[in-house]
């Protein structure tokens, strides 16, 4: 050990994405950062990793839709190899027996594949929604209004929201807060008539969270979608090259350029508390390293009932943090193919698109209805891309890699992953036959990660994305736990920087970059 | 011609069916004794136990603590089992004070507060065993005490039931259990406590109590309660062995100064007005704080409010000069301003001094003492006489017995 490393100014657990980005924005600001990662690469779950031979896939998250603009900016990401351009954008296309049905640009600025009457009905629809996401866009990527003690600067957040809110008008803004809690399903009914594109809302709206259609306030997962945006456009995607991996190369470029240091394998075993305060941290190699400011972008039980254990904080925050909901429903499925599968009646645009299996809300919600008693849906649904048709490198010459979201998969799966998991393949194969014959017979190799799986390799208690529901009781004032929503924690010098903080999961760098500014703002 | 339609049958079926209302408090291990003494039929609900207010008179049981032995039975009082390698450490996380620092044999007084620092109740923590530990309390904490237990060796079980506890104090106390034969009971020290066979199985005595005199509290299995009570009635019947009531009680810790959770302060669980909450600060508890222990429930949010001054109110010793107890009495600056309540008062006959608890809005009863009156309404025949009484914040307690510490014990 060098002398330098006694005084580190801050030392990021966790090199994720937020990780990264905490660490970045915090050198930037000429704090000496030390970042530890527990596995052999950054990046978490936003990696690019060989599934089979020659074969490479983004790990988890596969489409980035909501990388913040301020990460993008403050990183100055694009002269660090990331860069998004219009033409990137790909489509969403929603796989139908009745003929595929596209939502072109940015969330479907263009409607094919249904009737007019539809189609100027899901102009009016998109357009209220993107309204009314905007208005929770700020609340969704600032730091969340500190109820007991606002500053100045949140009371002034605060006014600009109550100001959007009445910008949209009477009308408007009664009908906001009718539908803010609703479920998407009865909002869809409202407005629209066709399965299909219902189907991939009330898909888009419940991916990622233990919630059906038909459940109350699953709107707000569509509202937390729209509010992201990528290269400008609110729900706009992009399949990026060289995998989510990329984005995460760019980022860490970013951290080293900063003067982040970098360690890869290197797990923390615990954090170091000295009378109420974090000082350090000791690696499971037996290492102790010191620092003012210890910042986890790790999962937030993990961090406080793991790292820094539940002796060292209040009973009333162990039982907060253990009551965080965090099981996974939601499985990643990644299949090398020998060649490009052929979904029918869709073009070859579309199949650099996001190819969504969700016939119709009925279908959804019937999807969802076994996992609440532990059990896989018979029927998935699920959102596909072919990242080697974007991106040829990921893939041997003439063969193609399949990523595919896969829902719903419950984490504590009743039978168990071991016997179910065989059974949960043969059924997610048996929809992808259906809406791309054939494909069965050219899968070379197929790698299901369910939640269990996806808990032990990339160390995501309850293998859930966002490091805990995303529902309207654990997001904004009570994300990760109500009264610590804030990036701080009961000790003194230990933040929370992970996607389990608030505005929560998703290739977006809020949390990362919210905590480091809070950070820095204190010590201001 | 009227009619009485016959209801009997049908209501001998429900009350059958609901045979709690035969017994809507329960009765502890020593109620045939307490029952056969309770000339007055005066109960009042003890964590759901049926408890005397007064067995025969309240002055003479008063007077029976001060200047005999008073038999009070304590069994209601919430009792936990705390016990495992990590028994001492579960409790010093969970508890005010440094239970490192109490030794197996010891007692000691503490509290124990939620995150935001509000206390949830005192009570007394007793060292059987170095791994062995019992908890005695006015309310009930399993789930909270469960719920602090997360990775801690330690198993958490609620034994208000299954122990029997009596209270034995007053200057003869000593000498009855020595005439009981608890031969080595001489060596209890303040505090200190100590197991002695009896009836076949294991009495815990300890000299510790709740009246600020010489005294002992026993810990006995249920089914050993009556003959501990017999044994002790026998020996202590020339030295004016008596059972009292709570009333008599409640005089004599007023006047050792103790409090009482929910009387002179509201526990942060009952509160239901965010004003009732109390730190340990503000009820006179702060000398329990040890800012260099390990980490304790409360300990971020006590310690930021002493540095930020947050703190709001101060339980104080008052003396009022007249005669007329100044209960549950507003307290005034300069006659005028309200800045606090009186949660229990009383003439004091061993002080012979009018005495009170109240608690007072800072820095009224902090740094601010002086021109403090309390408004006494006093009922004379159907009318409220407002006395304006003068009140001087003083020391607790109130009276200071020699015997109470002594050792030897003195014999009476």
């Amino acid at each position: 050990m060098t002398s330098s490393d006694l005084n580190w100014d801050a030392i990021v657990i966790g090199g994720g994405h937020n990780g990264l980005v905490a660490a970045a924005t915090l050198a930037k600001s000429g704090r000496k950062v030390l970042l530890l990662e527990a596995g052999n690469e950054v990046g978490g779950a936003a990696r690019t990793e060989e599934f089979a031979p020659g074969f490479r896939v983004s790990s988890i998250a596969h489409l980035l839709n909501r990388l913040h603009p301020d990460v993008v900016k403050t990183l100055e990401l694009e002269r660090h190899g990331l860069t998004v351009e219009r033409g990137d954008f790909v489509p969403s296309v929603v796989l139908s027996k009745d003929g595929p049905l596209t939502l072109h640009g940015a969330y479907g600025e263009v409607l094919t594949g249904a009737s007019s009457a539809e189609q100027s009905a899901w102009k009016e629809l998109r357009a209220q929604l993107l309204r009314y996401a905007g208005v929770l866009k700020p609340f969704l990527s600032r730091r969340p209004p500190d109820l007991g003690n606002m500053s100045l600067a949140e009371m002034t957040g605060l006014g600009q929201t109550a100001l959007a809110l009445k910008r949209l008008g009477k009308e408007d803004m009664r009908d906001f807060l009718r539908v803010l809690l609703m479920n998407v399903y009865d909002l869809l009914d409202e407005q629209l008539s066709d399965d299909r594109l219902k189907g991939l809302l009330a898909f888009d709206a419940t991916l990622g969270s233990h919630l059906g259609p038909r459940s109350p306030t699953s709107l707000l997962g569509l509202y937390y979608r729209l509010a992201g945006e990528i290269g400008g456009l609110a729900g706009a995607q992009v399949q990026p090259k060289g995998g989510m991996g990329a984005v995460v190369a760019a980022i860490r470029a970013a951290a080293e350029k900063a003067g982040v240091s970098i360690r890869r394998a290197s797990p923390v075993a615990r954090v170091i508390v000295e009378k109420g305060r974090a000082v350090g941290v000791v690696t499971q190699g037996g290492e102790t390293l010191r620092a003012k400011t210890v910042v986890s972008a790790v999962n937030p039980a993990t961090t406080i009932l793991d790292l820094v254990g539940p002796r060292e904080v209040d009973t009333g925050f162990v039982r907060k943090v253990k009551n965080i909901r965090m099981k996974g429903d939601a499985a990643k499925l990644h299949l090398a193919l020998d060649r490009p599968p052929q979904f029918s009646g869709v073009d070859a645009a579309g199949h650099k698109g996001r190819l969504v299996i969700a016939p119709s809300p009925v279908h959804v919600e019937r999807a969802f209805n076994p996992s609440k008693y532990g059990e896989f849906s018979p029927e998935p649904v699920m959102e596909i891309t072919l990242p080697s048709l974007v991106d040829p490198s990921v893939a041997p010459s003439g063969a193609c890699v399949l990523s595919a979201v896969v829902q719903y998969a419950p984490y504590a799966l009743k039978e168990g992953w071991t016997s179910g998991k065989p059974k949960f393949l043969r059924a997610i194969m048996a929809q992808l036959e259906t809406y791309a014959p054939g494909i069965g017979a050219t899968v070379r190799h197929a790698e299901l990660l369910t939640p269990a799986d996806i808990e032990a390799r990339y160390r995501m208690p309850g293998g859930h994305w966002h490091h805990g529901e995303l529902q309207a009781d654990q997001m904004l004032m009570s994300r990760p736990v109500s009264g610590w929503s804030g990036y701080d924690t009961p000790l003194e010098g230990l933040f929370l920087a992970g996607s389990g903080s608030h505005p929560g999961g998703g290739i977006s760098g809020a949390p990362g970059l919210n905590a480091a500014r809070r950070i820095i703002a204190m010590r201001a | 011609m009227n009619h009485h339609p016959t209801i009997k049958p049908s209501l001998d079926a429900r009350t059958a069916a609901q045979s709690h209302f035969r017994m809507l408090r329960l009765g502890t291990p020593f109620q045939p004794r307490i029952d056969a003494l309770g000339l007055k039929q005066d109960w009042y609900n003890w964590a759901g136990y049926r408890a005397p207010h007064s067995l025969w008179d309240e002055e003479l049981e008063y007077f029976a603590i001060r200047s005999q032995a008073a038999l009070f039975d304590i069994s209601p009082m919430t009792k936990y089992r705390i016990e495992g390698p990590d028994a001492e450490a579960y409790l010093d996380r969970v508890t005010l004070r440094d239970v490192t620092k109490l030794k197996p044999g010891r007692v000691h007084y503490t509290a124990w507060c939620d995150d935001e620092g509000f206390v949830l109740d005192d009570g007394t923590l007793f060292r059987l065993s170095p791994a062995r530990l019992r908890l005695c309390s006015q309310e009930r904490h399993l789930p909270w005490l469960l719920d602090s237990a997360f990775r801690y060796d330690v198993t958490v079980e609620e034994e208000t039931e299954a122990v029997a506890g009596l209270a034995l104090q007053g200057p003869t106390s000593f000498a009855i259990l020595r005439d009981a034969g608890f031969a080595g009971v001489e060596r209890l020290k303040i505090f200190d406590l100590a197991e002695f066979a009896h009836d076949g199985a294991t009495v815990t005595i300890s000299r510790t109590g709740f009246t600020g005199d010489l005294g002992y509290e026993l810990f006995v299995p249920a089914d050993k309660a009556l003959s501990l009570w017999d044994r002790l009635m026998a020996a202590g019947e020339l030295r004016g062995i008596r059972a009292i009531g709570y009333t008599a009680l409640n005089r004599a810790r007023l006047e050792a100064g103790l409090i009482v959770a929910n009387a002179d302060f509201t526990t942060s669980e009952h509160a239901i007005r965010a004003d009732r909450l109390r730190m340990p600060d503000e009820i006179g508890l702060g000398f329990m704080i040890d800012p260099n222990k390990g980490h304790f429930n409360g300990r971020r949010a006590i310690l930021e409010a002493r540095a930020r001054k947050k703190l709001r109110h101060v339980l104080v010793g008052l003396e009022i000069e007249g005669n007329i107890p100044a209960k549950h009495a507003i307290v005034y600056y300069k006659k005028s301003q309200e800045v606090g309540l009186v949660s229990a008062a009383m003439w004091s006959p061993m002080a012979k001094r009018n005495i009170a608890l109240a608690s007072l809005h800072r820095p009224y009863g902090d740094t601010i003492v002086d021109d403090l009156w309390v408004e006494i309404y006093a009922m004379r025949e159907l009318q409220y006489q407002k006395l304006m009484k003068k009140a001087k914040v003083v020391p607790r307690p109130f009276i200071k017995l020699d015997r109470r510490t002594a050792n030897p014990p003195a014999d009476f």
